[in-house]
């Protein structure tokens, strides 16, 4: 347990010293959602957003946006670059387990998104009358699940990625794809059905659904548990088959 | 105690490769041990699989009596490692790699004093990231060492170092040979392995091609010595017959007498017998690299 609890201070520390991650993980979102509800404003509009205010929409949905850009695009290059540059090796030379390295990177995710959705929902509620969960419990259920899978599919991507810079770049362009078809971008009302199909298969859809329910009071959403849960068992299966427990240390 | 290493049959292949074959020596407490052999030559997969941190596929492997594949864990607490390839991440601050490397290992050493000891109080913020090569490597041997391990493993540790660095590092390697600590030195440089080992294992293809102290394999495999000196003689006939000398050559007052064994010590008594005291007898000797060169000569 110290191992784990030393190993995250210092990751948290190096995060904070990761000038792109903190500013597409923690200031890209806040920019977005300021922009989206400077077009949208929060009036309700029965036809979009699922029938409630554009901001009430957006605020649970960059919540899951911000967990989906650490798992896509932080924990990723930087799993890969440890790995890629020896610093896995280093630290299994001196000890430190594994699961600590992997548990660390956890989590800082779940850290830095709890302190990003923070923001998100202290800047929104400064700016707008916007809706606030309605039901707390239900909705820090949803984002533990959802910081869960998140982080599992990090530490998968972060294992199969040859380099760092592949990481980074694939991890980009997922991160696009996701924001704007993924429920975080346009209503997915608007969108073609071809648009939706393509948000569908993303991850962040689902995490967004859940939070978004638990949030608007819709109550719990048993199939996008289903499907965020499928994610992070799938996740955490591909990485124990592909790296057979070692994440790419050995060869 | 006596043997803390013993390697018996060591053998590992990737895929198609054979890095390392039929390799077989034991290492002392407290004595510097050289692995040296060029590049490619199965020196680094050698010692990681001695460390634990890759499986060896055939052979025996025995470091402090614990087997380095299935007791890694303890056999981690008690060895230090520099490895060849790795790194820190690069935003971690020189204190902060100290300081975490030290909690995590149990009965550890007191990380501001390796911090002094390996002079690195100057660069205590700074990031590794920004550190030189040779900051790096001494930031490596300082993590090696805050376990207190009993035998430290230093792989390629001078590579990118300036020869003023390098010579500092050669003397930190004494000093920690000094405390008790029995040193695995891997290396592909001659001068290193004849400066600091003990006792060196020239491997080359994978193979151990031969082992002993530096001077045993000079004696060895390219006992040559050159005594030159100036003097008038006139006739050098008498310096041939002189035990273990193979050719004199003079030109003008310059002698040059080629020869095995302790022909130095001969010549030089032989000139004072004879009155004859140049000012300038020096010699030169085989170094390692002869050795070296000899031994893998065939090879390549």
């Amino acid at each position: 347990m110290r191992a784990l609890a030393r190993t995250t201070w210092v990751e948290l520390k190096l995060f904070r010293r990761e000038p792109l991650t903190v500013a597409v993980t923690l200031g890209l979102p806040l920019v977005l959602l300021f922009v989206l509800g400077g077009v949208f404003g929060n009036t309700p509009d029965p036809e979009v957003y699922r029938g409630v205010g554009p901001m009430d929409y957006y605020v649970p949905a960059y919540i899951g946006l911000v967990i989906a850009s650490l798992g896509i695009v932080g924990l990723p290059a930087h799993l890969s670059a440890y790995r890629e540059r020896g610093v896995i090796r280093r630290f299994r030379a001196s000890s430190v387990p594994m699961w600590a390295v992997i548990g660390a990177q956890v989590l800082v995710t779940v850290v830095v998104a709890i302190i990003g959705s923070a923001l998100l929902i202290a800047v929104a509620a400064a700016t707008y009358d916007i809706r606030f969960p309605s039901s707390i419990p239900l909705v820090v259920a949803g984002f533990v699940l959802s910081g869960l899978s998140f982080s599992a599919i990090g530490v998968f991507l972060g294992s199969v990625f040859p380099t760092s810079r592949a990481a980074q770049g694939a991890g980009l362009m997922l991160w696009f794809v996701m924001m704007i078809l993924g429920g975080a971008g346009p209503p997915p009302e608007v969108l073609t059905e071809g648009m939706r199909a393509v948000g569908d298969a993303t991850p962040v859809r689902h995490v967004i659904l859940l939070l978004q329910d638990a949030w608007l009071g819709f109550g719990w959403n048993w199939n996008e548990t289903l499907i965020v849960t499928a994610f992070l068992a799938g996740a955490v299966l591909l990485t124990v088959l592909l790296t057979r427990g070692r994440l790419g240390a050995e060869r | 105690m006596g043997t803390v290493i013993s390697v018996d049959g060591l053998r590992k292949t990737y895929a198609q490769t054979v890095a390392v074959d039929d390799v077989t020596f034991s290492v002392e407490s407290g004595e510097i041990f050289g692995l040296l052999g060029p590049n490619g030559a199965g020196k680094t997969t050698t010692v990681e699989c001695v460390q634990g941190l890759r499986r060896a596929d055939g052979g025996d492997i025995r470091v402090l009596g614990l087997d380095p594949a299935t007791e890694s864990r303890e056999l981690r607490r008690r060895i230090g490692s520099q490895l060849q390839e790795s790194a820190l991440p690069d935003r971690i601050r020189v204190w902060e790699a100290l300081e975490l490397f030290t909690t995590l290992a149990p009965g550890a050493a007191h990380w501001p004093t390796l911090m002094e000891q390996w002079g690195l109080v100057e660069k205590r913020e700074a990031t590794f990231g920004s550190l030189s090569g040779g900051q790096q490597q001494r930031l490596f041997v300082a993590l090696a060492l805050v376990n207190e391990p009993e035998v430290v493993f230093l792989d390629e540790m001078t590579t990118g170092l300036d020869p003023a660095a390098r010579r500092v590092a050669w003397d930190l390697i004494r000093e920690i040979r000094e405390r008790g600590t029995t040193v695995v030195l891997v290396t592909h440089l001659m001068d290193e392995a004849e400066a600091l080992c003990d006792r060196v294992a020239i491997v080359d293809g994978g193979r151990i091609v031969d082992l002993d102290t530096p001077q045993g394999l000079i004696g060895r495999h390219a006992g040559h010595v050159e005594v030159r000196f100036s003097a008038d003689l006139g006739d050098v006939g008498w310096l041939e017959r002189i035990d273990g000398v193979e050719r004199v050559s003079r030109r003008g007052a310059q002698v040059e007498v080629a020869g095995r064994g302790p022909v130095l010590a001969l010549v030089a008594s032989a000139l004072v017998e004879r009155g004859v005291v140049p000012d300038d007898l020096r010699v030169e000797r085989s170094t390692l690299e002869d050795v070296f060169l000899a031994l893998t000569a065939g090879a390549g």
